[in-house]
């Protein structure tokens, strides 16, 4: 294993990290719930009355997010190296299995770790590892 | 809107979606290149994505650690916190298929939604379909669940 130092971005990382925790500290303190992408976008298609608009409001602002930044700064082309079947099986899958896992890299991954969830720890190990399996398999075994 | 006391106005909701999304692509990981930067250990690692964890980590578990003293919000609200503790096929089966959806695509539900207004076809395809497997997920849990039964899942 070698660092790709010209893709390796410690301090924009870093600070990004930083404000994405700030997002959930304020969402945990002001609303007093997980900040968890797939909780949050799949609860709305429960159709609960009532628990539909803090919800919306939320996913807006992140919607709101890239024409934001736009205004400000370049945007950054992203690497979408996947091709079309390959995705929409890649978003059955997240779909359903942040749904039946109850959660994703935010809701496990950042809160669940951070208040040292058992069940938050499992699932991140068993996403990661999977990730890591995935990738090892589809760049190197299969190619 | 009904007002919602000890909860926090939809507008400041609004304003915590942007600050999440800002972050992500400050960090990078809206780029599905970085992500699977990471998760490639064969290739040249980047490792990006562990410090965007770390610096999320170390904020929020302040937060977390203040929440569980207060057990308020702080305008007085209950907690809504996930109070379920079984380890079981649901959780290790969900996980198991989310992880390899995301090293196919390099692509997790946030930066994914960040994504489909950056204009990006490929992410709004992703997104379509990650709504298509949430709402496949809602759909076989109404038929599985009793009528008059106890509704609601654990959601994290």
């Amino acid at each position: 294993m070698s660092i790709d130092w010209n893709h390796f971005t410690p301090w924009t990382s870093l600070a990004g990290g930083l404000l994405i925790g700030l997002a959930v500290a304020l969402f945990l303190l002001l609303q007093g719930r997980i900040l968890g992408i797939s909780g949050i976008t799949g609860g709305l298609l429960r159709f609960r009355r009532g628990d539909i608009g803090w919800r919306l409001a939320f996913i807006a602002g992140l919607l709101a997010a890239s024409p934001a930044w736009m205004l400000f700064a370049p945007a950054v082309a992203p690497r979408i190296d996947a091709d079309w079947p390959t995705l929409i099986i890649a978003g059955l899958l997240v779909g359903l299995g942040t749904r039946y896992g109850s959660g994703c890299t935010s809701g496990h991954g950042v809160c669940g770790l951070s208040r040292m969830s058992p069940r938050s720890l499992t699932a991140t190990a068993i996403f990661m590892a999977a990730g890591f399996l995935t990738v090892f398999a589809v760049r190197h075994a299969l190619a | 809107m009904k007002r919602n006391p000890g909860y926090m106005p939809p507008i400041t909701g609004f304003f915590i979606g942007l600050l999440f999304g800002t972050g992500l692509i400050l960090s990078g990981m809206t780029d599905p290149g970085k992500v699977i930067g990471f998760l490639d250990l064969r290739g040249a690692w980047d490792p990006s994505l562990g410090l965007v964890m770390a610096g999320a980590i170390a904020v929020s578990a302040i937060a977390f650690r203040i929440a569980r003293r207060r057990n308020r919000t702080l305008a007085g609200g209950r907690l809504e916190l996930p109070s379920n503790k079984t380890i079981d096929g649901r959780l290790a089966g969900g996980s198991l298929a989310f992880g390899i959806g995301w090293g196919l695509a390099g692509f997790c539900p946030g930066p994914a939604l960040v994504s489909l207004t950056a204009g990006h076809a490929k992410a709004a395809l992703f997104v379509l379909a990650m709504l298509a497997g949430m709402a496949a997920f809602e759909l076989m849990e109404r038929a599985r669940r009793t009528p008059g039964g106890a509704a609601g899942t654990q959601e994290q």
